[in-house]
Formats: structure tokens, C-alpha cells, sequence
């Protein structure tokens, strides 16, 4: 096979990496001969044969070359510990890696990679997955130096080393972060093929840190007076955001820890601001700073940008809360089902608004709805897992997925958000996701 | 709710009455934690830099239209273009308004939708605001290094570039304030909505329906054929086993091939990593300012391939010119010197350029 893939920026990848369009027939053909053949045996468990397991064996009678063949590995030794002292993922799972959408930013130190969500599982983000955005790059800063500053309306301003921090009263939140930007492009029209691009400005990790409310008491936080804090970044942009106070004395955490590990560096190392169930740009990484004070702050980032453009010509300023949202994983946009018969349809569902209650799936556009099971780990403003199973009968669905949370908020169809909102809002864009499946198996970004 | 006295207790109780997770702040000793320090007025004063619409924060200063053309063109042009027009790094700053919009505080152009982009200045309401990123974040390679009058004067110019103040205008911490009420979108932003404040209800609700639902009967939008392979070819961003397989989108779709298609016989190899110079010219920021196929602040890097395709003594030559910056050969700009970067990492940059940044 002589196509050589080019591939945006400067990873080449072998050939071999992707099925052609022959070798995809090759391979049905494959199979279709060695189901025949294992009909004619006689033997009713070809059936059960599952997808994928068929193509060696097509010529032998006896099996599978993968199991009478015992590979390498089954006879040899293998490799010894801490062969690599900080593990890594098999080779084979290259393909899942944080990316670029091709000419949505200009620069890449103010840009975003997306999460790969079309291969993920379960809740938690591997941390290097985790998407980025950066608005002046980001940094690897020592820890030692670090410090992080209270100061406004409080009794005493503080300071605060990271050994200081990391002596007070821990929590450990599973929250999603998520960009209030996340599937703004989609707003008018379809923009981007797969479920990494749509929706993979999304992660979710368990944060470890000191409650904010633990270090406003600290500082002896004017309650008579405050209305709002400032959390400020100690990077280039040093980012601004401004937080309502009640939220700040809620669920908010000055964190250090992710998934067991200290921030990676693209996202905050050594702290950051977790603002549960609010878009990520609040997340202040690099947290120097946190100020108190009695009126919200019109800063870059809430004045001229993270503003939704509503279709009078006003701006909405401050939207903050991630309403409910899903989207099916897998199948989605740009994969292809292998063959007809039973898939589990899995994906996830959030709200910036507490727990998710319910999430529906539909496999005819919405005209008929199923309950899916979410009965795995389900915790206020964290990504909630769902099921369900579905036979594919080969011909053409859209598949789309619903939720609702505990507020009662249910997720809204593309016509119910535009109708109120227009199309040129970019922000907070929760619509019900549509992905079409055609006769090929190929699956569609499509809106229904 | 929070004008009662504060202690640690009464939070723990509106925690657990607002039915979040119910885990009360922690109870501090008698005497608190006894960690942190007293912050000392200069570092506050270090920090504190923030400026709000009410100009608290602002520092006192002063600035010209004329003086900020001066500071525009050395600091800030580069990116934004003479005029605050470029769309090469960001969005357009400024156009889009207009001398009637400065009267009604309203942006006209956001509401007709008649101009292609949205710039800063339709955007913005509070002058403050400008005042406060330029001075925190700008230029963006390398920020705060404007001193207080130069972010007065830059922002003048910009004002003046925009309409809003005239050419002989003084901008200061005194005449601030009137600039604001000249700001074409001031009256723009609505915070009536339902996504701040933590006990708002949401504005859109979906739909409870389970059975037979009314549905609009067509797909109204999908993504142009044209636009298949724009995102590189998905077969290669997804996961070689399971259930699905990412399409080929380098080819076109295949027509209705009725049924099954089987699993590869074909495992991927793995990707190899990127080059280590593609990591250097990351970590020495030169991507700030290059890029493989476009020109941002500097040429391409393909355009610096191509330019220097067998011509002899080019690495040499080029390891020295990144070295000790300058400018001519591709315009006025001049690139800043990298005398800290070591040799061998800037030769071993100039070879991957050269060799076209794969
Ligand atoms: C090296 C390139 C570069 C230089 C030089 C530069 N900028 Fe910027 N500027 C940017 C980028 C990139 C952004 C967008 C940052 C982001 O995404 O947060 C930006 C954003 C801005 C914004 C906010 C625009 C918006 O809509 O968010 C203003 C205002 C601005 N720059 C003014 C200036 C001024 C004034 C100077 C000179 C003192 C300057 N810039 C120099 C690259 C540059
Ligand atoms: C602040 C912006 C900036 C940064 C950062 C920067 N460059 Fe440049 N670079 C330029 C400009 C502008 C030019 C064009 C200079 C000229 O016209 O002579 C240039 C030109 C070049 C050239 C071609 C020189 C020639 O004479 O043809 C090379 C090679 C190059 N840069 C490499 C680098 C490398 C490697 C780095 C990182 C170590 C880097 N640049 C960082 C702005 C920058």
C-alpha cells in the first residue's frame, strides 16, 4: 500500500495506521468466507464469534492463527520493572492524544487542544489528556517560589507558601472543567467532524486542595462588605476572573492535587483555582492571587471576551454556569461501526447545576426516548457515565442523547436554545447532539 | 445571607441546607492554622495592579495620542498591524463602530450583524478594562514592561484610532472617566440571565417527551464534503480495537457498502514521536512568532526553507542571525536576540527549519 498519510504538524505516522477502502472489503470478505465456513462446519457458536476475531482464521480450519500460534510474548520475557519510572500508555493507543482544530486560533501559546473523548472511559480525564487552553502559554514553575496572596476586603492580607497550603484542611471533588467556548462553534451549523472537536474542551479529575472558604476565614473576610473575589494568575496573562461570593464561600477549591498527582503544568502547576460546575476560564491557573471585593470587575476575559451576543445585540456579561449537557462518546462523529448486530451506546452527561438524574437516548432523532443506566459513579457537577445498549439493524439513525439534573433542568434541543438565544452567542452552547449513522456504519456530525 | 457574623460552623450549615456536598469547612483551631503572613504593603502593591470600571486601582498618569503612535509602532504594531486592523495574530482591536454608536452606548453592528468580525472596541464597554489587560498582559511576549504612561498613551492612540477621543485628547487617571461615557458598546452588556448567580433558573428548557415526539423531519445541517479531511484523517484519532474504527477521511465516503465491515488485519504502528527540535523551538518560544505554513510575526518556517534551499553557509549564517536578532531580510520587524539559548540548540532549530520543520 503506497499512500503515504501526511498529517498536520510534524508527527508522521506509519502507513499502514489506517484501513483503505480495499483492505476494509478485504477484510469483509474475510469474514463472510470464514463465517461460511464455520456454518458449514456445522458449528452453531459461529454466531457468537465476535467482530474481529474472524480474519486469520479464514483459510484454517482448525482456528485461529492468534491462538495456535503462541505469539512472542506468551514465550518469552518480558520487560523489568520500572522500565519506565513514570508509565506511560501501550503504543498501540497513539491515536488518542490531545489536538488543534486546524485555524481556529492563529498562535499556539493562546490556543486549545481538545480531549480525545471519542476513545475515553469511565469519568476521569488521564491528566494528559486533559484539554488546554492557554492564553499566553504555559509554564513549569518551581514550586518553592510560589505564592499565592489574599488581600482586599480582609481583616489581614495574607500570604501564603506552598507548604503553608498544603498544612490546612484538605478536600478531594470529582468536578468537570469545561469551556464555556465548548462547542461554540457548532452554534450556527455543523463546523467539525468528531466528538473531539464538538465537545473535547471537557475533562474531569479529582482535585485535591484547601477549600477558598478555609483561607477567606483565614484572612478574616469582610462579610459586610464583600460581594465578590478576583482570582488572578501568576502567568503572562495572569488571567482574571471574577467570582460571586456566595460560590466562593461554597464549593470552590484552591487546589494543587489532580487525579492522585500534583497538577500537570499545562494546567496549573503548582495551583489553580476549581470552580465547580463553572466554565473553565474561572479556573485561574498559576492562582497568585485572590482578592475580595464589593463589585464584579470587568476584567479581559468577562468585559470582551467568555460575553454571549444575544440577538438584539446585547451582551450577556458573567454568564458563568455550565448548564446541563450530553453527548454520545462512541459512536460518534468520524467512526464507523463495524458491523450490524448489539453496541453499547455510551457517553457522558453534566451539570453545572448539582447532580444528573436522568439521561435519555434516542435512536430515531428524538421522536422516541429509552432511559440509559448512569448507575456507575454519579456526583454533583462531575461528568456522570451512561449505557445503553442498542441493536443496529444497518440502516441509517440519528442518535442523540439527553439529560436532566437535579434542578430539573432538561438539556434543550438546537430549535428550543436558538429560538431564545440566536446563533451568535459562541458561548454555552448545551443543544442535544445529533450523530447520524449511515448504511456504511460511517457516523455523521449532523443537526436534526 | 452572609451579613451574619462570620464563623465556620454557620458555613458548614449553609452548605449542607444548599445540598452541596455536605462536607463542612473545617473548624480552625482556637488562634487559627497559624500559617501564612502578614502580606507587607509593598507586595501588595506588587500584585494588586487590578483596575475596575469604576477605576479603583488605577494608577495616577498620564499619556498622548501622538506618544502612544510612537509606543504602538515599536511594542504592539508587529502583532496587531499599523492600525490595529490585523487579523494575522488576533481579531482585529478596532473598527466596527461608529461617532453615533459613542452617543447611544450601543454597538449598531452587533445587533445588524453587518460587519464580518466582531473587533475589541464593538465589544468592550468599560474603558477600564483596556486600561487594566494592556497593562497586565501586553505586548503579549512580553508582558507588563510598559511603563504606566505608556499604557496611557497606547490606549490613547487606540481610542483615537477608534473615534472615540480626538487627536489633541490628554488621557489620564482625571479625564478617564469621560472617556467612558463615550465608549460605543457601554450600554451593551446585560447580566439578566440566569448563569451567575448560584440559585438562578436556567432561561431554555428542553423537552420531557419520551413517545412519539415532534421532531423537524431533516438533517438541516451537516459538515461539507469539502471539509471532510480538515481535521486530519480521523482514522488516526481513534483506537485501533473495540467496536468502532475511525473513518479513512482522506478518501471519500463509501457509498452504501449494506453491512458489516470487519475488524482490521492490520495493527497501527505507533506514532513516533515529534522531532526533539519541533520541542525546542517550542520551548525557546520561537512559536511565538513563527509558524510552519503561515507568517505571524516572522516568516514561515517553510518560507525560510525555501528561501535558503542550497544556498551555502545558510545554517551558519542563520544560526548567527537568530543569535544576535535584526531584521531586513524579511521586513522592518526586527527579531529579538537569543543570546541565552545554547548553540547547539539553535543550530540543531535552524537544521529543523531548514529541513522543513517535519
Ligand atoms: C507578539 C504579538 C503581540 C504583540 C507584540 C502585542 N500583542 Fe496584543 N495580543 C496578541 C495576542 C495573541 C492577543 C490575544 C491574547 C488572548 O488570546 O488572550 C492579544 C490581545 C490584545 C488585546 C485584547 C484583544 C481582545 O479582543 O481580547 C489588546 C487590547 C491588545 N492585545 C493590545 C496590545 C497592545 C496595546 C500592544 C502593544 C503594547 C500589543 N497588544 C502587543 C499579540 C500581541
Ligand atoms: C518576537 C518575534 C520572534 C521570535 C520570538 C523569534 N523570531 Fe525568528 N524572526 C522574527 C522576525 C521578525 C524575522 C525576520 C527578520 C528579518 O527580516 O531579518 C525572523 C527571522 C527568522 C529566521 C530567518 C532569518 C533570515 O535572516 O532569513 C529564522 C531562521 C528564525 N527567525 C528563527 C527563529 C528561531 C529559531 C527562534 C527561536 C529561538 C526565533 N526565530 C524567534 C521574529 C521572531
Amino acid at each position: 500500500m503506497a499512500d503515504e498519510i501526511v498529517r498536520r504538524g510534524s508527527i508522521k505516522l506509519a502507513p499502514e495506521n489506517f484501513l483503505t477502502e480495499t483492505q476494509l472489503q478485504e477484510a469483509r470478505t474475510a469474514r463472510r468466507q470464514f463465517m461460511a465456513k464455520a456454518l458449514a462446519m456445522g458449528a452453531g457458536v459461529a454466531a457468537a464469534v465476535p467482530a474481529g476475531s474472524a480474519l486469520a482464521a479464514a483459510a484454517a480450519g482448525a482456528g485461529e492463527k492468534e491462538i495456535l500460534e503462541l505469539p512472542e510474548h506468551t514465550k518469552g520475557l518480558g520487560q523489568p520493572v520500572a522500565a519506565r519510572a513514570y508509565g506511560q500508555p501501550s503504543k498501540w493507543e497513539g491515536g488518542l492524544q490531545r489536538r488543534e482544530s486546524p485555524g481556529l486560533t492563529r498562535v499556539p501559546q493562546a490556543s486549545v487542544s481538545f480531549c480525545p473523548l471519542q476513545g475515553m472511559f469511565g469519568i476521569i480525564t488521564p491528566s494528559g489528556l486533559h484539554f488546554e487552553r492557554h492564553h499566553q502559554g504555559w509554564w513549569d514553575i518551581d514550586p518553592s517560589k510560589h505564592r499565592l496572596m489574599v488581600n482586599g476586603l480582609v481583616k489581614v492580607p495574607k500570604v501564603y507558601t506552598m507548604d503553608e497550603l498544603m498544612r490546612l484542611p484538605q478536600v478531594s471533588r470529582i468536578h468537570f472543567v469545561e469551556c464555556g467556548a465548548n462547542t461554540g462553534m457548532e452554534w450556527g451549523n455543523v463546523a467539525v467532524p468528531t466528538v473531539q472537536y464538538s465537545h473535547g474542551m471537557l475533562s474531569c479529575s479529582e482535585f485535591t486542595g484547601v477549600l477558598l472558604s478555609t483561607l477567606l476565614d483565614d484572612c478574616g473576610i469582610d462579610l459586610k462588605k464583600a460581594k465578590v473575589v478576583l482570582a488572578e494568575g501568576a502567568d503572562g496573562s495572569s488571567m482574571t476572573r471574577t467570582i460571586a461570593l456566595d460560590r466562593a464561600l461554597d464549593d470552590v477549591i484552591v487546589a494543587w492535587g489532580q487525579n492522585g498527582e500534583m497538577l500537570r503544568p499545562e494546567n496549573g502547576y503548582p495551583l489553580r483555582l476549581v470552580v465547580p460546575g463553572v466554565q473553565g476560564v474561572s479556573w485561574v491557573k498559576y492562582l497568585r492571587r485572590i482578592e475580595v471585593g464589593d463589585m464584579p470587575y470587568a476584567t479581559k476575559d468577562e468585559a470582551v471576551h467568555y460575553i454571549d451576543l444575544m440577538p438584539d445585540g446585547q451582551h450577556r456579561q458573567y454568564t458563568s454556569i455550565q448548564e446541563v449537557k450530553s453527548v454520545i462518546t462512541t459512536p460518534s462523529g468520524g467512526q464507523v461501526l463495524l458491523e450490524k448486530g448489539f453496541y453499547n451506546i455510551t457517553g457522558l452527561a453534566w451539570s453545572g447545576r448539582g447532580r444528573i438524574k436522568q439521561v435519555d437516548v434516542s435512536f430515531d432523532g428524538g421522536r422516541n426516548w429509552k432511559a440509559a443506566d448512569i448507575s456507575s459513579v454519579v456526583v454533583p457537577k462531575a461528568l456522570t457515565r451512561f449505557n445503553v445498549g442498542w441493536v443496529w439493524d444497518g440502516r441509517p439513525a440519528i442518535l442523540q442523547a439527553r439529560a436532566v439534573d437535579e434542578s430539573g433542568h432538561v438539556q434543550p434541543s438546537y430549535r428550543a436554545l436558538r429560538a431564545v438565544r440566536g446563533t451568535k452567542s459562541i458561548y454555552h452552547n448545551n443543544a442535544i447532539q445529533s450523530w447520524l449513522v449511515r448504511e456504511s456504519g460511517e457516523v455523521f456530525n449532523v443537526q436534526a | 445571607m452572609y451579613k451574619r457574623k462570620f464563623v465556620p460552623l454557620a458555613l458548614g450549615l449553609m452548605l449542607a441546607a444548599a445540598g452541596v456536598a455536605a462536607q463542612a469547612a473545617p473548624k480552625a483551631p482556637a488562634g487559627g492554622y497559624g500559617v501564612g503572613r502578614p502580606a507587607t504593603e509593598a507586595e501588595v502593591k506588587a500584585w494588586d495592579i487590578d483596575v475596575r470600571p469604576d477605576f479603583k486601582g488605577l494608577p495616577n498618569g498620564s499619556g498622548t495620542v501622538s506618544r502612544g503612535q510612537d509606543v504602538w509602532e515599536a511594542r504592539c504594531a508587529s502583532c496587531h498591524g499599523t492600525f490595529a486592523e490585523s487579523n494575522e495574530v488576533f481579531t482585529p482591536l478596532v473598527g466596527g463602530t461608529t461617532p453615533d454608536d459613542s452617543k447611544t452606548g450601543h454597538t449598531k453592528a452587533l445587533a445588524t450583524g453587518t460587519v464580518p468580525q466582531r473587533t475589541t472596541i464593538m465589544k468592550v464597554g468599560t474603558v477600564s478594562t483596556l486600561f487594566d489587560y494592556i497593562n497586565r498582559a501586553m505586548p503579549w511576549n512580553s508582558p507588563k514592561s510598559l511603563s504606566t504612561d505608556e499604557v496611557y498613551s497606547v490606549l490613547a492612540y487606540l481610542l483615537n484610532l477608534a473615534e472615540i477621543i480626538p487627536e489633541n485628547f490628554v488621557l489620564s487617571d482625571k479625564t478617564i472617566a469621560e472617556v467612558q461615557q463615550r465608549m460605543p458598546n457601554r450600554n451593551g452588556m446585560t447580566t439578566a440571565h440566569g448563569m451567575w448567580d448560584i440559585k438562578a433558573k436556567p432561561d431554555v428548557q428542553g423537552s420531557s417527551c419520551m413517545k412519539d415526539c415532534p421532531v423537524s423531519a431533516e438533517v438541516t445541517s451537516r459538515l461539507p464534503e469539502f471539509a471532510r479531511n480538515a481535521h486530519g484523517n480521523i482514522a488516526e484519532q481513534n483506537r485501533p480495537i473495540g467496536p468502532v474504527r475511525g473513518a479513512d477521511t482522506t478518501k471519500p465516503p463509501t457509498a452504501n457498502a449494506a453491512g458489516a465491515a470487519a475488524a482490521p488485519a492490520v495493527m497501527p504502528t505507533p506514532a513516533e514521536p515529534a522531532s526533539p527540535a519541533a520541542g525546542l523551538v517550542g520551548k525557546h518560544n520561537c512559536t511565538a512568532c513563527h509558524a510552519k505554513a503561515n507568517k505571524v510575526v516572522g516568516p514561515s518556517w517553510d518560507q525560510v526553507a525555501a528561501k535558503y534551499k542550497g544556498a551555502e553557509g545558510a545554517e551558519d549564517k542563520l544560526v548567527a542571525k537568530v543569535k544576535a536578532g535584526g531584521s531586513g531580510v524579511w521586513g522592518a520587524i526586527p527579531m529579538p536576540a537569543h543570546a541565552q539559548v545554547p548553540d547547539a540548540e539553535l543550530r540543531q532549530m535552524v537544521q529543523f527549519v531548514l529541513n522543513g520543520a517535519k
